[in-house]
């Protein structure tokens, strides 16, 4: 799956990071980073993030695999 | 507009792989194909000057999207070399042609390149914009033992400056300002930015310029500034600026002078001022009008406002609803330093500043923008969430200074107005930076603000 933050949306609150700490991670107190390709693993964590990010800064999109 | 139109779009970085997406997400059925001058499948660009140097991760790709899981056919690889609108056709770096009912030209910005050209292409010498020059960059900063001069105190300057010094060497900045980031912030909240690079141990040379890059065997050896002393460098990164990707489009009788000029549909206009139906643009390519910026054709250079400006035009295309102008807030963000800044509208239309919000001393909170008596931005520091209130004053153009009941601020300061002390402009470019709003004045050597994210 594909992973992409809307940093503008983002307000640094984490949840993200406490869902899928593999994922996602603060760089010191405030700045997001994240694996914009996850594994197939990570699914629903990723999934978990989406929906626990107050703001909804986070889009994942599947991708065809052949 | 229909939903059967084919659809071509020039540019496959993130705005032109958002109107494909927004595209096929509102059902359109007409041919997509999105053409594409780097190799790669769209990516996002913000990472490269962030934690994609500090080297601490494995490099992957910021991929934003799969070519594969749309139904778009991808020229990637090929560039765009000319525009024939009378007969609608793109002419392509590989001799093709290819016929639209819609164009949409999304072929972004470039780094601005060193003036003297013979001195560019030196190895240790850098530009950022495109992953390869991230990987190159990158690359060099691993194994790296001797001193990194950065040619710009813009983003691009100072998040290289942060990722950099991640690797344990000495960084040197230098700036045309007395500050960093003054062309975005203002030489006043620019001292906070200051404060950041010195708790860093970031070497900033204010008011400085490159004039010579040194070379020795074939590669940098260093570089020498306007007052005569000389620095050594084993990298040396370009950050003063970005050129709109519009020469191909210099035949096509379109106003692409410093991006190209639309209307409020995100239309192209032509040398005429007057839009053309079926061309549109959206992204950092882009120059256009917002209400805060009291008409002038302004090229903001923002993610968020590429993306908004993809889906409007992939909506109009679609024709699914009649829709306002584009008037998008302006926002944009950057984490350098272990800091997060986070803008909201045009901070640099503002004379003046007021914190409304922390403390200038702990470098944290929340500084308004005014002109005229009117709030024009909110500047966060560190204080991502207490932006959202001030969005709606920026919005509302609300009186400044403002009357509030604060929270949070520092009991000494007072919300008395000081000055932003923006840098008069140094180009007749109206680009990055500063968005291009302060007038145009002589054009000086060296050094520019880069472009926030």
């Amino acid at each position: 799956m594909l992973v992409v933050v809307d940093l503008n949306r983002c307000q640094s609150y984490g949840q993200c990071v406490f869902a899928a700490p593999e994922v996602f991670r603060m760089d010191h107190a405030e700045t997001l980073e994240w694996d914009y390709r996850p594994g197939a693993a990570e699914e629903g964590r990723v999934t978990r993030a989406v929906h626990a990010c107050p703001v909804r800064a986070i889009t994942v999109t599947p991708e065809v695999t052949r | 507009m229909s939903r059967t139109e084919r659809v071509v779009i020039v540019g496959a970085s993130l705005a032109g792989s958002h109107v494909a997406q927004e595209l096929r997400r509102r059902g359109h059925t007409g041919d997509v194909v999105v053409v594409g001058d780097e190799d790669e499948p769209p990516y996002d660009r913000p990472p490269l000057s962030k934690g994609l140097l500090r080297g601490d991760r494995e490099l992957e790709l910021p991929i934003l999207a799969q070519p594969e899981s749309l139904d778009v056919e991808w020229r990637l690889g090929t560039a765009a070399v000319g525009l024939d609108r009378a007969a609608r056709t793109v002419l392509l770096s590989d001799g093709d042609s290819i016929g639209y009912d819609r164009l949409v030209i999304a072929t972004g910005r470039r780094a601005r390149a060193w003036d003297d050209l013979a001195e560019a292409p030196l190895v240790g010498v850098h530009t950022l914009r495109s992953i390869e020059d991230a990987r190159r960059l990158r690359a060099e900063l691993i194994q790296l033992s001797g001193r990194v001069v950065i040619v710009g105190a813009g983003f691009i300057g100072s998040e290289v400056a942060s990722s950099a010094r991640a690797h344990g060497v000495p960084v040197t900045v230098i700036g045309r300002g007395r500050t960093p980031l003054d062309g975005a912030l203002g030489e006043r909240v620019g001292r906070i930015a200051m404060g950041y690079y010195r708790r860093a141990g970031i070497d900033f040379r204010r008011g400085a310029a490159v004039v010579r890059i040194i070379e020795r065997d074939g590669r940098l050896a260093g570089v020498e500034l306007d007052d005569g002393s000389t620095l050594d460098a084993e990298v040396l990164v370009i950050a003063i600026g970005s050129t709109a990707n519009v020469e191909w489009l210099q035949d096509a009788g379109l106003d692409v002078d410093g991006g190209v000029a639309v209307d409020g549909s995100l239309r192209a206009l032509d040398a005429d001022g007057s839009p053309d139906p079926r061309v549109f643009a959206a992204g950092d390519v882009t120059r256009w009008a917002h209400p805060l910026g009291g008409g002038r054709l302004l090229s903001i250079e923002h993610w968020g406002t590429a993306v908004e400006q993809a889906r409007h035009v992939a909506r109009t295309i679609v024709g699914d609803e009649q829709q306002e102008p584009f008037a998008e807030l302006p926002r944009y963000w950057s984490t350098l330093f272990g800091s997060v800044v986070k803008s909201v509208g045009m901070p640099s239309l503002g004379d003046e500043v007021v914190l409304v919000q922390g403390s200038a001393r702990d470098r944290r909170g929340v500084v308004l923008y005014g002109r005229a008596g009117r709030t024009v931005g909110a500047v966060a520091l560190d204080a991502p969430r207490e932006l959202v209130f001030f969005e709606s004053l920026v919005a509302a153009g609300a009186p400044f200074p403002p009357d509030l009941a604060v929270v949070d601020r520092d009991g000494t300061a007072s919300l008395v107005p000081a000055a932003a002390s923006f840098p008069a402009r140094r180009s007749a470019r109206p680009n990055a930076g500063d968005g291009g709003v302060r007038g145009p004045v002589a054009a000086q050597p060296a050094a520019a603000a880069g472009a926030p994210t």
